[in-house]
């Protein structure tokens, strides 16, 4: 069995792994990886000051693979073919590969390794550039490319007055030309950062404490810094290649033929660690295709690397920025519009048909519609194309390649969607991988799927052609209040298990009295009709609510008598209350007015709505606690209980960063800081776990409602039937929701507020207005001939203590 | 139960009719269950005033829970959908609509003199 071994664990690994494993490879695979943790995505790490924690970043360690972590190779015997690491380890390979990748070049300026001179490109990099700018008011990063202005964007986020440095004449050299450069500086000064290109650096200076505290420019100037982040490009590691005696560049970079194999034939190379025909790629792109091609000739494949594309699109500090194919060209088209702050060009040959490439500030759409052309005849004059974005019916060809990160061409799309009848991006990403890795191809994706003729139908059933949606916007500006007037003016037949109880959400949400009121009372789910769960033999189950998960021992002591009393079998939740399991239909009336009589309300696990809001301990108790969080949880608890939306909706408020009310994992999660509350947004557990995302820090408690109010209630507006905020967030977009909530983008947030107060002025316990209405009681029988007879059906045996259903024993019933 | 046997004396007929409840005590589109001679007997009443009996028994699940679920319609049939799964099934014919190998029995049902009578036979 073949032994193979990789040096380094970064997303280039990463790729080559999972390709290996995905592929079957049959031998061993360990890897030895230099930081204390595995890898992740570098490309999104900035999101690591946003929110984003390390595990959101890290990619799965495949199955079956040995990680070493804190393992630095520092010596490879290539006569025995053994590895060794810094902590005298040993691994002896057949097949070694190096994913060294590279290191950031820090220029020979005086002052360089004073305290407070930082790189950027670890997640403890950032960590550490996080903790220095506490206290500090300004900072500079030296180098103004692509990642530089990343890591000036970082530097502003942490609250610094941040300064760009710029050896050449304009900002992001490689990417754009002079013209595109000077439109991009406007577009980074108007955000209040400093520019200043064409300048070095003579010396970083520093106070009494050794601690950085300027810049000094060679012209003389003093930028003002406590945080200098060094970002002026990266360097091959090629150390240990060399030190091995492998070829590598003059320049640096281990010398690799085309398909990623160095002057030892045992050996690969992959990634920013490579010099491959002359050139070293830092682009994700080029390097997830070397994996590929190193992966496929380790499994006896003839893959080869070509010089790759390097095109790129990016957002920085809200600017589009792209580049595509050639910089230069017989002829070149240039549209600006100052105002805007837009720049595009494009390069043509010399009969103006043929594209060579483009350059866009400000807005990157020619990128989008026109990348796929590089090479090939203009759909259209050129100019006319900068102007109007592109003729709407332009037509890709099929061998047009669309995502450059990972190779998918046009035609691949077309034939996934077709063979595997996909409907959206979602679909396509699995199955093609096209959109997964920088995502800047995502619109043509939705294009091209717009093209195939895939129409997804957002009829929610047979009896209604509408979206949720849409429905909810009929029945609220038309003021309707019954199933029957919207079925019979806007629907067919007489509905179904879809549209009933999505109609009766839509009702509650806008408040139309009791549930189990006139009409509404067909159109409810078992489970909101008898207020309680049903479980897999017939029986319910029941929630009181307990706001903040704070119970006082008397209430504690009724549960357990409730319990006790009618046979129960009880259980703890993960939303911190207690379920009681085993009630038949006739029962619950009972045990529900021994629970109301003790001051419980119901606690709508039965409904799509408000579940629990979770909480830590908190200030009050816990000596890391900086807010009280159980006091917002029963606040926000009391506020939106009973609020029905499209799906149900949990939350949890923790005290400190240590998070241990898990608010990460809810559909909106406050987590306290010392100066308030941040509010995350998104969230979910279940069969797609999703971390939620930060949507607005430091709120006041007032400030944190309001936008509690205003997200809940524009959720309950636009998402889906049973769609919860993880997907619908996802849908919508963080940022738009965020300019809709925050901002008032659409002007509707007045509105929205006012909905959550006629909620919260017109809530009522639904238990209790049970109990005080015989109507309503009435339906709680198990046979409407013998109202007393419990349902012979159900019977339980004990198990650990407690009772469990004796299931019926089922025939083999689905054809 | 005192009211159970009285309500059956008074029900029963020589032609096997059981009197189960009022008809105005049927909600639109809402079902109930009737015990019949041991027989779980789930009888709902549709948005026209129609009234149909179906066995209570989810085949799927061998619960006794049919007449919790949704009333509704599919392509003009009535249906009900079971609260457990969500199986479909024609409260005319008692097959399950999204499974046409599996049904539920179906019983003769009828009102007489403002009683909801349903028949075992």
């Amino acid at each position: 069995m073949a032994r193979l071994v990789v040096v380094g664990h970064g997303p280039t690994a990463y790729r080559l792994i999972e390709t290996l494993v995905d592929r079957g490879f049959g031998g061993s695979i360990t890897v030895l990886g230099e930081e204390p943790r595995a890898a992740y995505d570098r490309v999104a790490l900035t999101s690591y000051l946003t929110g984003k924690s390390a595990e959101d970043l890290t990619y799965p360690v495949p199955d079956g693979i040995t990680l070493r972590l804190n393992a630095r190779v520092t010596g490879i015997d290539r006569e025995s073919r053994v590895v060794t690491t810094a902590d005298g380890h040993t691994e002896p390979y057949d097949v070694l590969v190096l994913a060294t990748g590279s290191s950031p070049f820090v220029p020979p300026v005086p002052g360089k390794d004073l305290d407070g001179c930082f790189v950027y490109r670890t997640i403890d990099d950032l960590d550490a550039i996080r903790e220095a700018s506490r206290g500090a008011t300004a900072g500079v990063v030296i180098g103004g490319g692509l990642l530089g202005l990343e890591a000036a964007d970082a530097l502003r986020g942490l609250g610094l007055q941040t300064h760009v440095v710029e050896m050449g004449g304009w900002l992001m050299p490689r990417q754009v030309d002079e013209g595109g450069g000077a439109v991009l500086r406007g577009h980074i000064e108007a955000l209040g950062l400093g520019v200043h290109t064409g300048a070095g650096v003579k010396e970083i200076v520093a106070g009494p404490q050794g601690r950085v505290t300027g810049l000094v420019k060679p012209d003389g100037e003093t930028i003002e810094a406590q945080v200098v982040v060094f970002s002026a490009g990266v360097r091959p590691r090629d150390e240990l290649a060399r030190s091995s005696g492998l070829a590598v560049g003059e320049r640096g970079g281990i010398v690799v033929d085309d398909g990623m194999r160095t002057s030892d034939p045992a050996i690969y190379a992959i990634g920013e660690c490579v010099l491959h025909d002359g050139m070293v790629y830092g682009l994700v792109g080029p390097c997830f295709t070397m994996a590929e091609v190193a992966a496929d000739r380790i499994l006896g494949g003839e893959g080869a690397f070509a010089r790759a594309d390097m095109s790129t699109k990016l957002k920085l500090l809200g600017v589009e920025v792209a580049q595509f194919g050639a910089m230069d060209g017989a002829l070149d088209v240039t549209f600006m519009d100052p105002v805007t702050g837009v720049y595009q060009k494009l390069f043509v040959s010399d009969d103006a048909r043929t594209l060579l490439g483009g350059i866009c500030v400000g807005d990157a759409t020619p990128y989008n519609t026109l990348k796929p052309f590089v090479g090939r005849e203009l759909p259209g004059a050129p100019s006319e194309l900068l102007f109007t974005g592109g003729p709407s019916n332009m037509e890709l060809p099929d061998d047009a390649q669309v995502c450059s990160c990972n190779n998918v061409t046009k035609g691949q799309i077309c034939s996934a969607i077709a063979d595997k009848g996909l409907t959206d991006v979602a679909g396509i990403k699995a199955c093609t991988r096209a959109g997964t890795a920088c995502g800047s191809c995502v619109p043509m994706l939705k294009q091209i799927l717009i093209k195939s003729g895939v129409e997804v139908s957002k009829a929610l059933c047979e009896h209604f052609a509408h979206s949720r949606a849409e429905l909810f916007d009929i029945v609220r500006v038309r003021g309707i209040t019954t199933f029957s007037q919207l079925i019979t003016e806007h629907g067919t037949g007489r509905g179904c298990d879809v549209c009933k109880p999505t109609v009766a959400s839509i009702l509650a949400s806008l408040g139309n009295g009791h549930i189990l009121d006139g009409e509404q009372a067909a159109l409810q789910d078992t489970n909101d009709h008898f207020l309680a769960n049903i479980q897999r033999n017939g029986t319910y189950s029941v929630v009181p609510r307990i706001p903040g998960g704070e119970i006082t021992p008397d209430k504690l002591i009724v549960i357990g008598e409730v319990a006790r009393d009618f046979g129960l079998y009880t259980k703890i939740t993960g939303g911190q209350r207690i379920d009681l399991f085993g009630a038949r239909v006739e029962q619950l009336p009972l045990i529900w007015k021994r629970l109301v009589d003790a001051g419980f309300e119901s606690g709508h696990a039965y409904g799509k709505a408000l579940r629990t809001v979770k909480s830590c301990v908190g200030s009050t108790w816990c000596r890391y606690g900086v807010q009280d969080s159980v006091g917002l949880a029963v606040a926000l608890e009391l506020r939106y209980r009973g609020l029905r939306s499209p799906h149900k909706l949990k939350s949890a408020v923790s005290g400190c960063a240590r998070e241990c009310a898990e608010a990460r994992g809810k559909d909106f999660g406050i987590i306290a800081t010392e100066q308030g509350w941040n509010l995350y947004v998104g969230g979910n557990g279940g069969f797609t776990p999703r971390h939620a995302d930060l949507f607005a820090s430091d709120l006041s408690t007032d400030e944190l409602i309001r936008t509690i109010d205003r997200f809940l209630m524009f959720y309950i507006r636009t998402a889906d039937r049973l769609q919860r905020t993880s997907v619908w967030l996802e849908n919508q977009g963080l940022d738009y929701v965020k300019e809709v909530v925050l901002e008032d983008s659409l002007g509707i947030c007045a509105e929205l507020e006012a909905q959550m107060e006629r909620h919260v002025a017109g809530y009522a316990d639904e238990w209790r207005a049970v109990l005080e209405d015989q109507d309503r009681l009435r339906r709680f029988v198990s046979f409407v001939n013998a109202p007393g007879t419990p349902d012979p059906s159900i019977a339980f045996e004990p198990e650990r203590d407690q009772v469990k259903p004796v299931l019926i024993p089922l025939e083999a019933v689905r054809s | 139960m005192t009211v159970l046997s009285e309500d059956l004396s008074a029900g029963l007929e020589e032609t096997g009719w059981t009197r189960v409840c009022a008809y105005a005590d049927l909600m639109p589109e809402r079902g109930v269950c009737a015990l019949v001679d041991g027989h779980q007997i789930a009888v709902f009443r549709t948005f026209d005033g129609g009234l149909y009996a179906i066995g209570n028994r989810d085949p799927f699940s061998g619960a006794y829970v049919l007449s919790r679920g949704i009333v509704g319609t599919r392509a003009e049939e009535p249906t009900v959908a079971s609260p457990m799964h969500k199986e479909v099934f024609s409260l005319v014919t008692g097959v399950c609509l999204d499974d046409p190998g599996v049904s539920v029995p179906t019983y003769r049902v009828r009102v007489a003199g403002g009683a909801v009578e349903v028949s075992l036979a």
